[in-house]
């Protein structure tokens, strides 16, 4: 089943086309990236994509784990988002009631989700072990853990809910980056051994190039190239994606 | 004092540090000899310690900042910026030195103050840092220009037009607000009002972090050829060791306030000695790489006695619990490793 599909999604703002996606496939156990700079339209296409922006600007067909987000009811929306479909973003903390303990943020998420009692704390402790927090953060407050451990927990508590897909808007960008391929491996694992499928935004191409399975390249609104990530990053054919390449600064090779 | 002072990664090629400055006696660091580093004179730590309050956040740090660039590397709250700040002469130390040209910054007096100022320049992550949202860029870089030097209007005018030509701006944005440019030119237009006072040396907190991949390229570029062409010296902080390989000849490595690794940039970067530099690197996300590596586990926080790292450290022994490493050479650099050897070795990976 494909947990995400976009066809021909179009997004205006005062008439101008902002963001243009013609096809997205996310499946199970996949990881799809966006790459672009600033203002290229890849944040908007994946607000779009869960039904967040302003539905008159928005035209096309998406499809989120069987929802129809431009014809679902507000209410069937949230369900989706809350549950099958977690959104993480750049700065975990921003996301976290800074005056709730993560353990108690995360025994209240479950409860509206109807899941409480024993099933919520099994649940609770195999999404925690799930991104290797120790589970003593949980006493502590959202300022008591680290930026990578704050974005840990997010991950954490979509997958407590149930998330079947993940869409992350730069997640590791405000993390060191020792943190960070902490974060990226958590996903990683998550994505081969649980199957969870990912939709990454980011301006980051070596990380991208380090985790994706395809690749869509935005530019100015508009995806000029998407193809499998081997063979983007081996052998890009437009010449954005050239250039966009060409432009990150190689670390040296290592030697023995 | 002397007796604590991390040997000077400068002094990496000679024997002993005080075999570089013949006749100097053995409380005189080379990096503090006078205006050995050119007209403006060097800029250095010696056995800086840094403290917010009671928290002590640098230890005993040394380094020169030296023509070919100098990076400064390591995660949040390893001090980076807290040193360079105190480079800057923003934050004094509270033991140890910092020195420009030979001369202690404590003890310079207020022309002599200035003139520093004037000499090093910093340029932050995000342009905006150093210009006044409501003043146009070309009155932004006026300002720098008229602190030090008296230019009359035309002149100064003329001034700043050729520093924004000299950043690859077009000088018609002289008229512009910073909100008005894109982050890339922001990030121009405050090396260009850095610039103004002709400086010597720049530090370069993160200067291209906040910017897209190929406006990075292009302000890397820049900077480049600035160097190149007015003789500029750099003490570069990022957590991008890509851009230390390609602006630094030296690098230093900092992790909970210590310098664990310093030594020519190239080779510290493709071989590290210190577990920290090897787990820094390997988290690297590179294209056509290995996937980055997140070697131990960075929930750790530094060990409060014996190597800060040895929590995280996939090589700690006994002797890291009980026995804090010392700075010492090791194939031509300084590492603060009781099994640096073995790390070079390739010990770290197995």
């Amino acid at each position: 089943m494909t947990l995400v599909k976009v066809r021909d999604l179009v997004v205006r703002a005062g008439g101008r086309v902002i963001s243009s996606v013609p096809v997205l496939d996310v499946e199970p156990g996949r990881c799809v990236a966006i790459v672009g700079e600033s203002g290229s339209g890849k944040t908007t296409a994946l607000m779009a994509t869960l039904g967040l922006l302003d539905t008159a600007e928005v035209t096309g067909e998406i499809g989120v784990c069987g929802v129809d987000v431009a014809t679902a009811s507000p209410r069937r929306l949230r369900e989706m988002r809350g549950a099958r479909a977690a959104l993480v973003m750049q700065s975990p903390r921003a996301a976290l009631t800074p005056t709730m303990r993560l353990g108690t943020l995360m025994r209240r998420a479950l409860a509206r989700h109807g899941v409480t009692g024993r099933e919520a704390a099994r649940r609770a402790e195999d999404a925690v072990a799930a991104v290797l927090l120790d589970p003593a953060l949980l006493a502590r407050y959202p300022h008591e853990v680290s930026g990578g451990q704050a974005q840990r927990f997010a991950i954490a508590l979509a997958i407590a809910l149930g998330a079947e897909v993940i869409l992350a808007d730069e997640p590791t960008s405000a993390l060191d980056v020792t943190v960070q391929a902490e974060v990226v491996g958590v996903l990683r694992r998550l994505r081969d051994e649980r199957g969870l499928a990912l939709l990454l935004v980011s301006h980051d191409l070596a990380l991208v190039s380090s985790v994706a399975d395809h690749v869509l390249v935005m530019r100015d609104g508009a995806v000029v190239e998407s193809g499998p990530a081997a063979e983007v990053f081996a052998r890009p054919r437009d010449p954005y994606t050239r250039e966009l390449i060409a432009a990150v600064p190689e670390l040296p090779e290592a030697t023995p | 004092m002397t007796r604590s002072n991390p040997p000077d990664p400068s002094g990496l090629d000679e024997p002993s540090p005080s075999a570089r400055t013949p006749g100097a006696g053995p409380g005189v660091r080379p990096g503090a000899s006078p205006d050995s580093g050119g007209p403006g004179g060097r800029l250095c730590a010696e056995a800086v310690t840094l403290a917010y309050g009671r928290t002590t956040v640098v230890h005993e740090v040394g380094l020169t900042v030296e023509e070919g660039g100098v990076g400064l590397v390591g995660e949040s709250g390893s001090g980076k910026t807290t040193l360079a700040r105190a480079l800057l002469g923003l934050l004094a130390p509270r033991s140890g030195r910092i020195t420009y040209g030979g001369r202690d910054l404590a003890a310079m007096r207020r022309g002599e103050r200035a003139g520093f100022r004037g000499a090093v320049q910093p340029v932050f992550q995000d342009g905006s840092d150093a210009l006044d949202p409501r003043m146009r860029l070309g009155s932004s870089i006026a300002e720098a220009l008229a602190a030090h030097h008296r230019l009359d209007r035309a002149a100064r005018r003329a001034r700043v037009a050729e520093l924004l030509t000299d950043v690859g701006l077009d000088p018609e944005l002289a008229a512009r607000r910073p909100h008005e440019v894109s982050g890339g030119q922001r990030q121009r237009a405050a090396i260009a009002r850095a610039l103004a006072v002709e400086p010597r040396v720049l530090v370069l907190d993160e200067p291209t972090s906040a910017l897209d991949v190929t406006v990075q390229a292009r302000v890397l570029d820049l900077l480049e050829d600035l160097r190149a062409g007015r003789g500029l010296t750099y003490l570069l902080i990022t957590h991008n060791l890509a851009v230390v390989d390609r602006l630094c000849r030296t690098c230093h490595v900092m992790f909970a306030g210590r310098v664990v690794e310093s030594g020519p940039a190239r080779e510290l970067l493709t071989r590290p000695a210190h577990p920290y530099t090897l787990a820094l690197r390997d988290a690297v996300p590179r294209i056509g790489g290995a996937p980055p590596r997140a070697a131990g586990r960075t929930d750790a926080v530094p060990a409060a006695e014996g190597c800060a790292f040895r929590l995280r450290c996939p090589l700690a022994v006994d002797r890291c619990r009980t026995q804090a490493p010392a700075p010492r050479p090791v194939q031509g650099r300084v590492v603060a490793c009781h099994r640096a050897e073995e790390v070079l070795a390739g010990a770290a990976r197995k």
